[in-house]
Parts: structure tokens; C-alpha cells; sequence
């Protein structure tokens, strides 16, 4: 039952028990926070500070304090919330497409990208929010009884398609998420000493057992939630696309679109796991549950998209200049060679030509090379978004109205603010929280550890020829 | 004669399958077992019946996408027939392609939640529930087996005592039920 293949190298390093598991991740809650972490929370803490502070002044003023005007429309705001809602396509697709193919490497990262996908799209769902100008009339966009008519709001629109997809996607990311972590909570629970933090994670726990009904009622959750969340992941970025895909802009009213996105957002989604696990992992000593062959995974799954996206970019410059629209060929010769130029080559060349490198084993495995990648992959993504809206806005189809947009203070306050307040809930999480799913790496230990593979120093193979299973 | 729980501890996952797999062969009704992650395959060792989640689940969806379509036709066509550039919402059918996101959206999230509420209450694990595993080490490296004596009353208490003893368990623990 515990046997697999000597080729698979192992998942869990060093000598571990499921005693060393519980101890490995328990640990950094238990011990008091270092002097690193407070000094990162209270960066986080004032850049959260400064963006609340924008954001007010902005609802206060109006979105005239953002740079936008008569041509462009729609900019920083909707750029964001793009990068960020595409950033939070990770972990939802780690822990749900990875589990129906059954990829013992997800639990490494599952539960820290799941946890960064929660924030992500809690940051990506304040830009449109925001952007409507009138935070407190935010609940308009559903579809409630009014004293207008009733007037409601309006289902063939792709921007209302939106909220559906994006709450869906908010609020059963959060059930999965907690779903699993319920046990861990107990595993704490019945662990830490502390009187306050053995009644806190007492109520997180839900008074979970772990008999055998429950756990198998937890695998079945488990596999279901997966089943309508890997549809679900797909969906809404290709959702996020139809708002410009149905429109009429040339640059945007185009097919390839939704696989186009959702690919971008799981090659972004992967590089912040990356950029933020392998922090993690140095941070709070996991060396041997994410190592070099997790990064490696992570990277090949980078290769894969970034090249889509590569593809989608290039057949996007021929199909505007085979279709014959002179204005979907003037779109894209502008993106390349119009004021935007420095955009569109940084999103190349961050996008599609820095991916390529992880084709050398050693570029891949080189854990600064995939950390310094992933940042590389972060900023390229920004650009990706920033591109397709602005550039494909600025020049209008009468040349009096040709713009061109300078962010405010206020734009950069507003996305600065929102990197804060995303890191300032990821280190929260990343103290209080287990960063990696206790109960379902003690699942893979036998198959995966590395002393198990070898035997306990018995020769490899030991457990093929002796385990009874 | 009091009833008794019986509970034996075991340090690793294969010793209590085992355990099970040598009690159940010798007719011991195990009520059940308390571990640290999922053990697959105790299930049918110890006679658990499927669970049928994935089936509320499938209600749930349905539910969500007829309660999607009864609410968009009377918003969309019935209540409010918005009339765009020209081209109205006359049928639920004529207007159907440009209401399946949400009614995808929207089965999707009363399929996850539906079941996974049904999940809590079924587990009883809800906000401020009491744990009821028997001893706090069962979610960290031990694993327990529950017997109950009152599920095995075709067995002589001496005979269990020696089969519970063969499987090689780690710590054993009696609790009388008055």
C-alpha cells in the first residue's frame, strides 16, 4: 500500500515521523514570533495604512484622483484587479486540478497559495468595487428587490457575470480551504499550551474528532469541492476575459482571450507562490517538505503556461494583421512601436522570452534563480494587463481624443496599499496558521518520505520486498 | 455487567490495520477508529458505509441551476424584459446562451456550499462544538480503536482481551458506560 517507485525521488526529506510532521509545522505558531516578522508586519502594516488612506481620500474626492480621462477610462484600477485576481488562480488550481490528478507534490504549497488566493482575490475584488466611485451603493451589483421598478440589474452583461464568478470563486476557495483546515486546527488545538491559544483554535477547530466516518466523509468533501472547483477556476478567469473580449475595442474583441487569460493567471498564480514560498520555507525551516523537486514542478507548470501565453501573444500580432481590420492592426502595431512601446516589450520580454530560460535543468532547480524568476514573472504579468487595457484605450478612433495616461499618486497609493494589506494578512496567516497541510502530508510520508523509500537505511527497495501491504 | 469502551492505541497507521484486519476476522465489531489523517481503506475493514455527500452535492447543483433559471426569467423576461440596442429579452430559450455563466456560477456555488454545510452539520463539527476524540494525541501520531462490549457480546470478555492483545497495540484504555 505505501510502496511506490524508487524513480520518484522523494517528496518529504530527512528522517521524518508523522510526530516530526506536527512538530515541524506546529513549531513557528508555538514559538514566539521573531524580530523579522514584526519588522515585515509593521512594514506591511503602514503600506495597508497609506492605501486605506488613499482609498478614502479617493472615495472622498472622487475617482477624478485617479488618472484617468476622457479616452482612457479604465486603467491602473481594472489592471489591478486583473494581475491580482489572475495572482489568486494558483492555489485554488493547486489544490484542486493537482488533486484530481492526484499529485502528491501538492501539499507542499497547497495551503499557503490557497491562503494567498483568499487575499488575492479580497485585493482584486476592491478595484471594482472602488471604481464605481460610491463604495456604499457596492451592493447594487446583485440582483436585490429595489424600489426602482424593480429594476435589475443586468444578466447579459459580462461585467455582472463578473461578480457571480468572482464570489463563487472568493467564497468556495474559502470553504476549501477551511474544509482543510479543520483537522489541522484540531491537531493545534489539542497541541499548544497556552490558555488563549488553546481556546482560539478550540473554536477554529469546530470540535473536529477524526474518526474514521469523518475522514472519510473528508475525503469524499475533499474530492467533490475539487470536482466543481477546477471548472470554476477555469471559468472565472475566462469571465474576467469576456468583460474586454465582448467588447468592441480593437485590441480586446478577441477570441483566443479566455484560454489566453486563464493560462496568464496560472502562470502569475504560480510565480507568487513561488515568490512567497520560497521565503516560507527558509523562514520557517521546511526545507524538507518544499525542496528543490517541488520548485522544479512549479517551474515546469511556468514553462507550460508562460509558453501559451507566448503563443497567445504572437498568434494575437497575426490574426490583427491576417484579419485585414486596419484598426485592429493599427491596435497592435501601436502596442509594439506607440508610446506604450517600453510596456509591451517589458511584458515580452518578462512573458515569454525570461520563461524560456527554465528549459536548463540548472536554471530551474536554482532556487535564487526561480526566486529572482518569479519576481521577474510578477511584474511582467502587471505589464501584461496594463497593456491590453491602456494601450488598447489611448488611442481612440478619432485622433483628437489620443491620450495618453499618467497614474496619480492616488493610483499608485491605491495598488501599493493593496500589496501592503495582501502581505500584512499572508504574514497573519503565515504565524497563526498552519503553512502546510499537517494531516495530508502524514498521508504521503510512507510512500514519499525519504526514509521511507530507503528503508530506514535497510538498502532501497526494503519496503517492496518486506512491507505486508 | 457494565458496559465498557475499550480503547487501544497504536504509534503507527499499519499496526492498527492490522490490528482491525485480525479482529474483524475473529468476528470483533470495531466501532471505530480516531486518527491523525485519512487511513484509506479502514473503512471497509471496519464495515463504514459509503458516505453519500457527493449525491447532496448533485442536489444541491440542481436546486442551484433551477433556482438560477426561475430567477433570471422573471428578472430578465418576465418582470423587467431590458430592451438593448434593439434586441429584447423576449424567452428564457432565445436568451438562454448569454445567461450560462451564471447559471453555471451559480450551481457551482450551491453545490460547494450546500454541501459542504451539510458536511459540518453532519460531522458535527460546528463553530464552539466540544472535541470528542479520546485522548488529544489521536490528531498529532496516535491512532485509537474504539471497541465497545456491547457490540460484542457473542465474545467471552477474556477472549476479547486476548485478541485486543495480539494486535500489539501501544496503550490500552477501559471506560465504563453506567
Amino acid at each position: 500500500m505505501h510502496k511506490e517507485s524508487d524513480i520518484r525521488l522523494p517528496l518529504i526529506l530527512g528522517d521524518k515521523s508523522y510526530k516530526d510532521i506536527t512538530d515541524d509545522v506546529i513549531r513557528p505558531i508555538e514559538a514566539s514570533p521573531p524580530k523579522t516578522w514584526y519588522i515585515l508586519l509593521m512594514i506591511s502594516i503602514v503600506i495597508a495604512l497609506w492605501g486605506i488612506g488613499c482609498i478614502i481620500y479617493l472615495l472622498g474626492t472622487g475617482v477624478g484622483t485617479w488618472g484617468l480621462n476622457k479616452t482612457v477610462g479604465w486603467a491602473w484600477d481594472i489592471t489591478n484587479f486583473v494581475w491580482w485576481v489572475g495572482i489568486g488562480h494558483a492555489g485554488t488550481l493547486i489544490s484542486a486540478v493537482l488533486l484530481l490528478f492526484r499529485q502528491k507534490w501538492r501539499f507542499a504549497i497547497n495551503r499557503a497559495a490557497e491562503a494567498m488566493t483568499i487575499f488575492a482575490v479580497m485585493m482584486a475584488g476592491l478595484f471594482p468595487l472602488i471604481h464605481m466611485g460610491r463604495l456604499w451603493l457596492g451592493y447594487w451589483v446583485f440582483p436585490l428587490p429595489n424600489q426602482f421598478g424593480s429594476l435589475w440589474v443586468n444578466f447579459n452583461s459580462p461585467l455582472l457575470w463578473d461578480v457571480f464568478a468572482i464570489s463563487t470563486y472568493f467564497s468556495v476557495s474559502l470553504v476549501f480551504w477551511y474544509i482543510g483546515l479543520i483537522p489541522d486546527f484540531a491537531t493545534i488545538r489539542d497541541r499548544v499550551s497556552k490558555p488563549i491559544f488553546k481556546r482560539a483554535y478550540r473554536v477554529l477547530s469546530f470540535g473536529w474528532t477524526g474518526d474514521a466516518k469523518a475522514w472519510n466523509r473528508f475525503e469524499q468533501v475533499s474530492l467533490v469541492l475539487a470536482g466543481l472547483a477546477t471548472p470554476l477556476v477555469f471559468s472565472v478567469h475566462s469571465i474576467v476575459s469576456f468583460d474586454f473580449a465582448t467588447s468592441v475595442i480593437p485590441g480586446w474583441h478577441t477570441t483566443i482571450f479566455p484560454p489566453y487569460f486563464v493560462s496568464g493567471a496560472v502562470f502569475s498564480g504560480f510565480a507568487m507562490v513561488q515568490t512567497l514560498m520560497l521565503v516560507l520555507r527558509k523562514a520557517y525551516k521546511l526545507e524538507a517538505y518544499l525542496h528543490v523537486k517541488h520548485v522544479e514542478y512549479m517551474n515546469i507548470v511556468i514553462i507550460v503556461t508562460g509558453s501559451i501565453v507566448g503563443v497567445a501573444y504572437i498568434t494575437e500580432l497575426f490574426v490583427s494583421w491576417y484579419s485585414g481590420v486596419e484598426y485592429e492592426s493599427y491596435a497592435f502595431l501601436n502596442r509594439a512601436t506607440g508610446p506604450y512601446w517600453w510596456s509591451y516589450w517589458a511584458m515580452m520580454t518578462c512573458n515569454v522570452i525570461s520563461p524560456q530560460l527554465f528549459w536548463f535543468k540548472r536554471l530551474r532547480t536554482s532556487l535564487m534563480f526561480s526566486f529572482f524568476m518569479s519576481i521577474i514573472i510578477n511584474i511582467g504579468m502587471w505589464f501584461e494587463r496594463f497593456v491590453i487595457i491602456v494601450t488598447s484605450l489611448h488611442r481612440d478612433y478619432v485622433p483628437s481624443s489620443w491620450t495618453y495616461f499618467h497614474p496619480t499618486w492616488v493610483d499608485i497609493g491605491v495598488y501599493m496599499g493593496t500589496i501592503g494589506i495582501f502581505f500584512t494578512l499572508y504574514l497573519l496567516f503565515s504565524r497563526y496558521f498552519p503553512v502546510l497541510p499537517i494531516a495530508e502530508l502524514k498521508t504521503i510520508l510512507k510512500s514519499s518520505g525519504k526514509n521511507y523509500k530507503e528503508g530506514y537505511g535497510k538498502g532501497k527497495g526494503y519496503w517492496d520486498k518486506h512491507s505486508g501491504h | 455487567m457494565a458496559e465498557k469502551v475499550i480503547f487501544a492505541m497504536y504509534d503507527d497507521d499499519d499496526k492498527l490495520m492490522d490490528g482491525a484486519k485480525h479482529l474483524v476476522a475473529n468476528d470483533v465489531k470495531v466501532s471505530d477508529v480516531y486518527s491523525p489523517m485519512p487511513l484509506h481503506g479502514i473503512d471497509s475493514i471496519i464495515g463504514i458505509e459509503p458516505t453519500r455527500l457527493a449525491i447532496t452535492a448533485f442536489m444541491y447543483g440542481i436546486t442551484g441551476v433551477i433556482l438560477a433559471m426561475i430567477g433570471i426569467r422573471y428578472m430578465m423576461i418576465i418582470d423587467w424584459p431590458m430592451n438593448i440596442g434593439g434586441k429584447p429579452n423576449f424567452s428564457l430559450k432565445e436568451n438562454m446562451l448569454s445567461f450560462v455563466p451564471i447559471f453555471f456560477e451559480f450551481t457551482v456555488l450551491c453545490a460547494a456550499h450546500g454541501m459542504a454545510i451539510t458536511y459540518l452539520i453532519r460531522n458535527k463539527t460546528l463553530p464552539g462544538m466540544p472535541p470528542r476524540n479520546p485522548d488529544p494525541r489521536t490528531t498529532d501520531d496516535k491512532f485509537v480503536m474504539e471497541i465497545k462490549t456491547s457490540e460484542n457480546t457473542h465474545i467471552k470478555e477474556s477472549v476479547l482481551s486476548k485478541l485486543i492483545k495480539d494486535t500489539g497495540f501501544l496503550e490500552i484504555e477501559e471506560k465504563s458506560i453506567v
